[in-house]
């Protein structure tokens, strides 16, 4: 007979309640997937929320092309263990059909050009739901997102008006043309997340982890060295330096960090004694001081 | 690590923002480019300190107007809990976003302007907190630094608050007074050495020594979320009930009633993910599978024999209203009561309650945005139901507009 007296711990609890709900309230939900540490968190809670059974929704990765080796290789080997669906759209075959424009010259990313790529494939499919790994201490705008927070046809967020959350009473009701997006970590800090791999023993990307890259310094941060994804001036030299990424977003804008944390543990007390935000690392937030916020009326994440 | 939410509500004029800010920065929460920012603003703006308030107001609009329009949520922690707060404007206007962010918090921060002494504004937010039965209250007297740190002055607010919670219909709660200030940062983390006459502790301290889930003993709910069925060879009959353990205790062996079907059986296994466990605690989301092959779907219910709530069609609730077309006699709204859904009909409006106190309106003709009154609805079918009182998550409900789908009010039943 087992003795064990079960305690799940509050925000765990809370994301894998906010999950089963959306797999009860909506018809067509789908979990996306970028590689990154959130995303795959999101996952192992998908994967407890429905043990013994498999994961009842896909995986959609919309992929800039700029993206690290390392995550799209982790990605591939994952979804083989879980036997989800994969669904993988392409930044790459918008921009190739006219649909965007890419951007050019210093800082040029492909970041924003996601969300042309994420609504299409929301019609696609007839998503009605979309998970995501986004938290509300990641960002100024994103600490007033709802758990479950309802888009228009165009994807465009209504910050102004958006739905009281109550209790942990979740409405999904929707118009035809409407999605939602949800957030079941919403409540998480990065250094939740962290802590939570650490205990659970889960499986991320190698470039998490302190490694030696072909660097380069600009704006006081470590850009990742790669000429065919990156722009860079003759004058910002290249050199080896030992870093990892604290987040893993499009190859042209995203930061590393100078580290030796070869390990989960190592990373996790280098989280903890940060004086750094995570999202210093993001560049294309630094645009402006309302760049998430603008993003997010548009469709983004 | 214990996690706390906490409520704050109140407006710039109060201080809230530098109060919040002030925790912030005093709990080194704030990170090297957060604080870089701030100091940048604050000198933009020709501030002689550090505005503090430019952390927690997130939207471009709040940032032009320098209001807070919204709940914000934002976090910190300490070697032993972590900390959400819930932040929300103070005024009239935004009494559904108070009490959104009363409703999922175990604590609330009531501030006071030591100059202004107790306002409309103050009842209303010390209302709210007692309608949804907040259980620890801080009325954290701010700006003692412009009052000469008045003993007096803080006295005279607490005698004016305990007049309040004598009115007040929820006796249980655990109203604590703490003399702060902000800007300074006198008793916020930090105990102030400008207070000798003060004893207690500073509002970090009195925060993360609160009790957690006191709500342990009532009796437990356990609101069926979804059948899990693999269909594998493995798992060939299985059927696992998802759902989350609410408001107390749930073991192997239990005898349980099914709802509505009345059926009753014994539990089997409690499972969380890969493992099994003799016993789940309240707040635990888990996996059920019961002895008997009966029949439980998707809004169902499993309580233990002889702890069955209320078997209801008719409804009387005290009722927030949140949407911009008012509540109104024989309206139809759909209603999520947990995670069950069904329709309602509004059969009376009694009452409209004034939130400072001062009473009640009989009979009104309508609840319009963020007023609040008592309510009876007819259900279209029946909900299993406790009083707010006995047990918050089964004593609450929301209703929706069924023309926007919005989340129209917030109802606790009676």
């Amino acid at each position: 007979m087992n003795t064990n007296v079960l305690q799940v711990g509050a925000l765990e609890s809370e994301a894998i309640y906010i999950i089963r709900e959306v797999v009860a309230q909506f018809e067509k939900p789908v979990l996306l997937f970028s590689g990154g540490k959130d995303s795959i968190t999101l996952v192992r809670l998908a994967q407890k929320a429905f043990y013994p059974a498999k994961i009842p929704f896909p995986l959609m990765h919309i992929d800039t092309g700029h993206n690290f080796s390392e995550t799209i290789e982790f990605r591939d080997q994952l979804v083989e263990e879980l036997g989800v669906e994969l669904i993988v759209r392409n930044v790459q075959d918008n921009i190739d059909a006219g649909k965007v424009k890419e951007e050019t010259g210093k800082y040029a990313s492909r970041n924003m050009l996601q969300t042309e790529t994420l609504l299409d494939a929301i019609e696609e499919f007839g998503f009605d739901a979309c998970i995501g790994g986004a938290r509300r201490d990641e960002e100024k705008a994103r600490a007033k997102e709802r758990i479950f927070s309802v888009r228009d046809d165009f994807g465009q967020w209504d910050e102004k008006n958006q739905r009281p959350e109550l209790f942990d009473m979740l409405n999904g009701r929707i118009d035809l043309g409407q999605n939602v997006r949800v957030f079941p970590i919403s409540n998480w800090t990065e250094l939740d997340v962290w802590s939570y791999i650490q205990k659970e023993e889960i499986e991320i990307p190698s470039i998490y982890f302190a490694h030696k890259r072909k660097t380069f310094l600009r704006d006081g941060l470590i850009w990742s060295a790669n000429d065919e994804v990156v722009f860079r001036d003759e004058e910002e030299e290249v050199e080896e330096r030992m870093v990892r990424f604290r987040t893993v977003g499009d190859m042209s804008c995203t930061a590393a960090v100078l580290s030796n944390a070869t390990e989960i543990n190592k990373v996790v007390a280098e989280i903890r004694d940060s004086t750094i935000s995570e999202r210093g690392a993001r560049i294309d937030d630094k645009r402006s001081e309302a760049a998430m916020e603008k993003r997010k009326q548009q469709g983004y994440f | 690590m214990n996690v706390l939410k906490i409520a704050t509500a109140g407006s710039v004029d109060d201080g809230k923002s530098t109060l919040i800010g002030r925790i912030l920065y005093d709990t080194k929460s704030l990170t090297e480019d957060k604080l870089q920012a701030i100091e940048e603003k604050s000198k933009q703006r020709g501030f002689d300190y550090l505005d503090f308030s430019l952390a927690t107001d997130g939207l471009v609009a709040e940032r032009e107007q320098g209001i807070t329009i919204d709940v914000a949520h934002i976090y910190f922690s300490t070697k032993k809990t972590s900390f959400i707060i819930a932040d929300t404007p103070g005024h009239i206007e935004y009494t559904r976003n108070m009490v959104t962010g009363a409703s999922n918090s175990q604590a609330s921060i009531v501030l006071v302007d030591a100059r202004n002494g107790v306002l409309e504004q103050t009842y209303r937010h010390f209302f709210i907190n007692n309608l949804l039965r907040v259980e620890e209250v801080v009325i954290a007297v701010n700006k003692m630094d412009l009052v000469d740190y008045s003993e007096e002055k803080f006295n005279q607010i607490k005698g004016e608050i305990a007049y309040l919670a004598e009115k007040s219909g929820y006796k249980n709660q655990n109203i604590t007074f703490i003399p702060v200030s902000a800007l300074h940062g006198d008793n916020v983390v930090n105990r102030s050495n400008k207070m000798d006459w003060y004893k207690g502790e500073s509002l970090l301290d009195y925060l993360e020594n609160i009790e957690f889930n006191k709500q342990e003993d009532s009796r437990v709910r356990f609101p069926v979320q979804s059948v899990i069925r693999p269909k594998t060879e493995k798992y060939h009959d299985y059927r696992g009930y998802a759902g989350k353990v609410y408001g107390g205790t749930l073991e192997v062996g239990d005898a349980v009633t099914v709802l509505p079907s009345d059926t009753k059986s014994i539990i089997k296994s409690i499972q969380f993910f890969d493992k099994e466990y003799q016993v789940a605690k309240q707040g635990s989301s888990v996996n059920i599978t019961l002895e008997d092959d009966v029949n439980v779907s998707r809004g169902d219910m499993l309580v233990k024999v002889g702890e069955e709530p209320q078997v209801i069609k008719q409804l009387e609730a005290t009722v927030c209203w949140m949407d911009k077309s008012p509540l109104q006699a024989s309206e139809k709204y759909y209603i999520k009561h947990g995670i069950n859904d069904a329709q309602v009909k509004v059969t009376n409006l009694s009452s409209l309650i004034r939130t400072d106190f001062s009473g009640k309106e009989q009979n009104p003709s309508k609840l319009s945005l963020n007023e609040i009154g008592e309510v009876s609805f007819k259900v279209s079918k029946p909900l299993f139901v406790d009083s707010y009182q006995e047990n918050k998550a089964n004593g609450a409900f929301i209703l929706i507009n069924p023309k926007t789908n919005n989340t129209a009010g917030v109802g606790f039943i009676k």
